[in-house]
C-alpha cells in the first residue's frame, strides 16, 4: 500500500467521521466542531488530488468563514438546552433513504467503465488564465451574486423598523 | 496510486450523510451543516473527474470553485432567514415552522 493511499483513507475516515458526527451528535457545538473536522479533512483530499488553490479556497471560505458564521448563527439562536429534541420523528425513514441511494450510487461506479485513467498535476498558473479568459463571465456573474446574496442577507437580518 | 472509484465512492458516502442529515435533524442550522457536508462531496467529485478524466481541462475544478462562492452566498443568505425566524417564532426548528401549511 503506497502512502498516498494511505493518506487517502486516514482522510477519507477523518472525513466521514465529521460527516457522522455532525448528523449524530447530540450538541450543536459539537456538530460545528465535526463539520470543521470534515471540511478540513476535504481540504487534505483536494492536495491529494493535486488542486492546491481549491484546498486552499477550502480552508479559507469553508474552514474559516462558514464554520464560524454557522457558530454564530448557533449563539445567537440559543439552542443550547438539551432538552429540545434536535431530531425529526422521520428518523428511521430518512436512514433508509441514505442507505438505498448510497447503495444505487456504489452501484453505479463499480458497474461504469471509467476509461483510461491519468491523474496529471496542472499549474495553478494555467487555472488562473483558464479563470480569467475562458470563464470570465461566469466568474464575475458569481461576483454578482455573492454581492446580491451579501445585500439580501442585510435587508433580511436588519432589525425590525417602526411602521 | 488511488483510483478514481475511491473519490467517487467517498463522494457518494458523504453525500448520503448529508442527505441523512437534512431529512432527520429538525434544527434549521444543522440542516444548512447537512447541506455543506452534500456540496462537498459534490466538489470531492467534480475535482476527482476533473483530475482523472480531462486533466488538461479546468472544467472541474472552475466548476468547484463556482459551488464554493454559492456555498457561501447561500450560507449567508440561509442564516439571515435563519435569525429572522427565530426573532419572529422563537424556533428554529424546521417542523415547527408551519405558516403555510394547511
Amino acid at each position: 500500500m503506497s502512502a498516498t493511499l494511505v493518506l487517502f483513507y486516514l482522510l477519507g475516515a477523518a472525513c466521514l467521521l465529521g460527516g457522522l458526527g455532525v448528523v449524530a451528535s447530540r450538541r450543536v457545538i459539537h456538530c460545528a466542531l465535526f463539520l470543521l473536522l470534515s471540511l478540513v479533512s476535504v481540504a487534505g483530499l483536494y492536495l491529494l488530488l493535486s488542486a492546491d488553490f481549491l484546498a486552499l479556497v477550502q480552508v479559507l471560505i469553508y474552514g474559516g468563514a462558514v464554520t464560524i458564521v454557522l457558530l454564530f448563527a448557533l449563539m445567537l439562536t440559543r439552542v443550547t438546552d438539551l432538552t429540545t429534541r434536535l431530531d425529526n420523528p422521520q428518523k428511521p425513514l430518512a436512514l433508509v433513504a441514505a442507505l438505498a441511494l448510497f447503495l444505487i450510487l456504489v452501484a453505479t461506479v463499480a458497474f461504469t467503465p471509467w476509461g483510461p485513467q491519468a491523474p496529471e498535476r496542472v499549474e495553478l498558473v494555467a487555472l488562473g488564465r483558464s479563470l480569467f479568459s475562458q470563464w470570465a463571465v461566469p466568474f464575475e456573474i458569481a461576483s454578482v451574486v455573492l454581492l446580491v446574496a451579501l445585500i439580501g442577507a442585510l435587508v433580511i437580518a436588519r432589525p425590525e423598523e417602526d411602521q | 496510486m488511488i483510483a478514481l472509484e475511491h473519490f467517487l465512492v467517498l463522494g457518494a458516502a458523504l453525500f448520503c450523510i448529508g442527505i441523512y442529515g437534512v431529512l432527520a435533524r429538525r434544527n434549521a442550522v444543522l440542516i444548512l451543516m447537512s447541506i455543506e457536508l452534500m456540496l462537498n462531496a459534490v466538489n470531492i467529485n467534480l475535482v476527482a473527474f476533473a483530475m482523472y478524466l480531462r486533466p488538461g481541462e479546468f472544467v472541474g475544478q472552475v466548476f468547484a470553485i463556482f459551488v464554493i462562492a454559492v456555498a457561501a452566498a447561500e450560507v449567508g443568505l440561509g442564516l439571515a432567514i435563519v435569525l429572522r425566524l427565530y426573532r419572529n417564532r422563537a424556533s428554529v426548528n424546521v417542523d415547527e415552522i408551519d405558516l403555510l401549511k394547511w
